[in-house]
């Protein structure tokens, strides 16, 4: 297996992005990956695309060859492929590119995620992102995504004593982050009161607890590590991969507490990286509920099983603490554009182990680690990247 | 020739409904609700009310007001989005009750919010073009909020009407402009009850672009700045938003608040604007100049700046209530009463 590193990585602002359409912003991303890894079009060799649901978004399907066309890919007849994994889309999209050149089947592979979520209403959005979880077992009999997400909170918080309070602190600090981030969706600062405060969505989540629909795009260019150097000076090698699945429904999981395809997926890249949960410097793990971001950091082994909450009321995951988790803002203030969201994680990991993350900077970065999750946990894609 | 404004009239119905009751029922903290929109209270048409009621009430208190010969009407134009018919006019109602008919132009206006604005354009070019010796213009609403909806904090009825001509003018309309854009930010397809709207895009993509480019297109077009103007009323879906345009644009909050209504009366759609200018015709005084901005989803502004003559003086504003009395001796609603008042209670069968 050939040693992989990532070589460019472009991105565009997430939010509401009214004036560009899916294709705009699925470009946009892709040229600035490609620009940074100084590459021209016709060393492209693949393409992959992670999307979760352009044909129910924007009614759009055959993403692949639409982003290879409107890329003007469409002459060289490149492989263009889409890939779908609900939330874990881009992370997933991001495997298979990095399992092409590994394999050493392709040599330049551009890996791109988008998502156009804002051109319907936020209920139809709301339906849409449901359809990550169990169609026939909980979204038909009413179960939304917040609503099983807020079944883990009520959960966590009588297993472990953790407060409405330290759960709010998630949202507190990804704002902080997204603040510093110019691309980020929300870039405002925010109070345990804004969380609180905020109008109830599924008891005990509330607005701020949860992600924003978001429109955006992210890319990343993935070459062979012996050749990365001819084409940038900071190349990134991804020195892990692991994906894992789970049961689709959440009621048939043994403990709603732990997502063991989190547990799975990092065991897998940890081995593969030869490394351990000590040596990452920065995370940016999957907050799509602020519950999650707590689930996370556990499940990744970054603190013990019923620790989250206190680790982040005590600031240990913030940009100065123990571990550097959601410098970006997280899925919470840089915005969640669901297949794209994968990406944007490898962009921001990239972005600190160069040292180019300005003032969200995490000082020596070396090693980071993105998780991505589908659904409630049926689908976790973690990568580790690090600093050549 | 100057073209302007001859008299007005004004209409809000009396029935009120504060954010707070209507948030009661569908779990939404009213007060919370009430201070994002800066509105205390809305207008709710009662049982016998709607966009023609109103429109005539309008009428009728303007022509009240002034020595005009209903006969020398030559057009009559209604605007609004809530005609109690889908065909058949409103105007051929109102013009009968003025006593107007049957020597005259009808027509109804539908542009969203700014449907009686464009009524006012239109009364301009026939009063300008000698086509016309008089020509009325109504903006009037029996806005609808679906239950639950957002829009139900706000949507509220009232209605000013304003008589266009060139003789005895208390307010000369200097200049209007108009701003437009296919822009798809609220809408009612044939045969719904309720408007659809683009949640968040009704904001900066929709009403600050349209109004920040009308207004600024005016004041370009007639080399004024904020500074110039007495008075300033914009569009108001709530009272967030023409406060926030306002001061973007550089007015401050003496000159929007004579016209600043939403607080009280909610959002009266094609009401919004002449209601505001209305209010501030009550008190203006002769040389006071006025700067107004209307916005219709759809989307469009109509920005016009006007200023007030030494006609004023005479004028028997008196005859007819004013806006501020308009808002007196109130009735609050509960929200089954204001349910039943809007037709919200479905009858199985029906």
């Amino acid at each position: 297996m050939r040693r992989v590193a990532i070589i460019g990585v472009g991105d565009t602002e997430f939010g509401e992005l009214w004036d560009s359409s899916f294709r705009d912003i699925g470009i946009k991303a892709g040229l600035a990956a490609v620009a940074d890894a100084n590459i021209s079009a016709d060393m492209i060799d693949a393409l992959y695309v992670g999307n979760m649901s352009a044909g129910r978004f924007i009614e759009q399907e055959h993403i692949g060859a639409l982003i290879a066309d409107y890329a003007g890919l469409a002459k060289s007849h490149i492989p263009a492929t889409r890939i779908e994994a609900a939330g874990a889309s881009g992370g997933l999209a991001l495997r298979q590119g990095f399992m092409a050149v590994a394999s050493g089947l392709h040599d330049i592979v551009v890996v791109g995620g988008a998502e156009k979520m804002t051109d319907v209403s936020d209920t139809e959005s709301a339906v849409i992102q449901s359809s990550a979880a169990d169609q026939e077992w909980e979204t038909v009999l009413g179960a939304t995504f917040p609503a099983l997400h807020a079944l883990m909170a009520r959960r966590h918080m009588h297993e472990y004593g953790t407060t409405r309070e330290q759960i709010a602190d998630v949202a507190v600090k990804n704002h902080r982050n997204g603040s510093l981030n110019p691309k980020a969706q929300f870039k405002r600062e925010i109070t345990r009161e804004t969380v609180l405060g905020s109008p109830m969505v599924s008891s005990p989540l509330r607005v701020f607890d949860c992600a924003p629909s978001s429109d955006g795009a992210a890319a990343v260019v993935l070459c062979p590590l012996e050749h990365a150097k001819k084409y940038t000076e900071t190349p990134v090698e991804i020195v892990g991969s692991g994906q894992a699945s789970d049961t689709l429904s959440l009621h048939d999981r043994k403990d709603i507490c732990t997502m063991e395809a989190t547990k799975m997926a990092a065991k897998r890249a940890f081995d593969m990286a030869g490394i351990t949960q000590k040596d990452v410097d920065v995370a940016e793990v999957h907050d799509n509920f602020t519950i999650s971001e707590i689930l996370a950091i556990e499940d990744l082994g970054f603190f013990k099983k019923g620790e989250g909450g206190k680790a982040t009321e005590a600031g240990l995951t913030a940009i100065s603490g123990q571990i550097a988790v959601n410098t970006s803002g997280g899925l919470k203030a840089r915005g969640d554009p669901i297949g794209a969201t994968g990406l944007a994680q490898a962009v921001e990991v990239v972005t600190q182990l160069r040292a180019k993350a300005g003032k969200r900077q995490v000082i020596d970065a070396e090693v980071g680690l993105t998780h991505n999750v589908g659904g409630t946990g049926a689908t976790v894609v973690v990568h580790l990247l690090r600093r050549v | 020739m100057k073209v302007g404004i001859v008299s007005y009239g004004a209409h809000i119905p009396r029935y009120r409904i504060t954010p707070e009751e209507i948030g009661k029922v569908w779990g939404v903290d009213g007060k919370a609700m009430s201070k994002s929109l800066m509105i205390n209270c809305k207008s709710v048409p009662g049982p016998d009310e709607d966009t023609i009621t109103i429109s005539v009430e309008a009428a009728r208190n303007m022509m009240k007001r002034c020595d005009v010969s209903p006969k020398d009407i030559g057009a009559l134009y209604v605007g609004s989005e809530s005609h109690p018919y889908a065909v058949k006019p409103t105007g051929t109602i109102v013009a009968e009750a003025i006593e107007a008919a049957p020597h005259l132009m009808v027509a109804d206006y539908e542009f969203a919010c700014k449907a009686g604005t464009a009524a006012i354009q239109t009364c301009m070019g026939l009063v300008g073009s000698g086509m016309v010796k008089y020509g009325v213009a109504i903006g009037a609403d029996t806005s609808q909020g679906a239950p639950g909806d957002a829009l139900e904090f706000s949507a509220s009825a009232g209605g000013g009407a304003f008589l266009i001509g060139s003789e005895k003018i208390i307010a000369i309309i200097d200049k209007t402009y108009s701003y437009t854009t296919d822009t798809p930010d609220f809408w009612r397809r044939e045969g719904q009850m309720y408007p659809r709207h683009g949640g968040r895009f009704t904001g900066e993509p929709a009403y600050f672009k349209h109004v920040i480019n009308g207004a600024k297109g005016l004041l370009d077009r007639t080399t004024t700045s904020a500074k110039d103007y007495t008075y300033a009323t914009f569009h108001q879906p709530n009272g967030k938003f023409p406060t926030r345009v306002a001061k973007q644009l550089g007015f401050n909050d003496a000159q929007i608040k004579t016209g600043l209504l939403a607080p009280i009366i909610g959002n009266t759609y094609s009401g919004a604007v002449p209601l505001g200018l209305a209010a501030i015709l009550d008190e203006a005084k002769a040389g006071d100049r006025i700067f107004a901005v209307a916005y219709g989803s759809g989307a469009g502004s109509d920005a016009f700046a006007l200023t007030v003559t030494d006609a004023i003086e005479s004028y028997q504003r008196s005859k007819a209530p004013t806006v501020k009395e308009l808002n007196t001796n109130l009735k609050f609603l509960d929200y089954a009463t204001y349910a039943k008042f809007r037709g919200k209670i479905m009858l199985g069968g029906e």
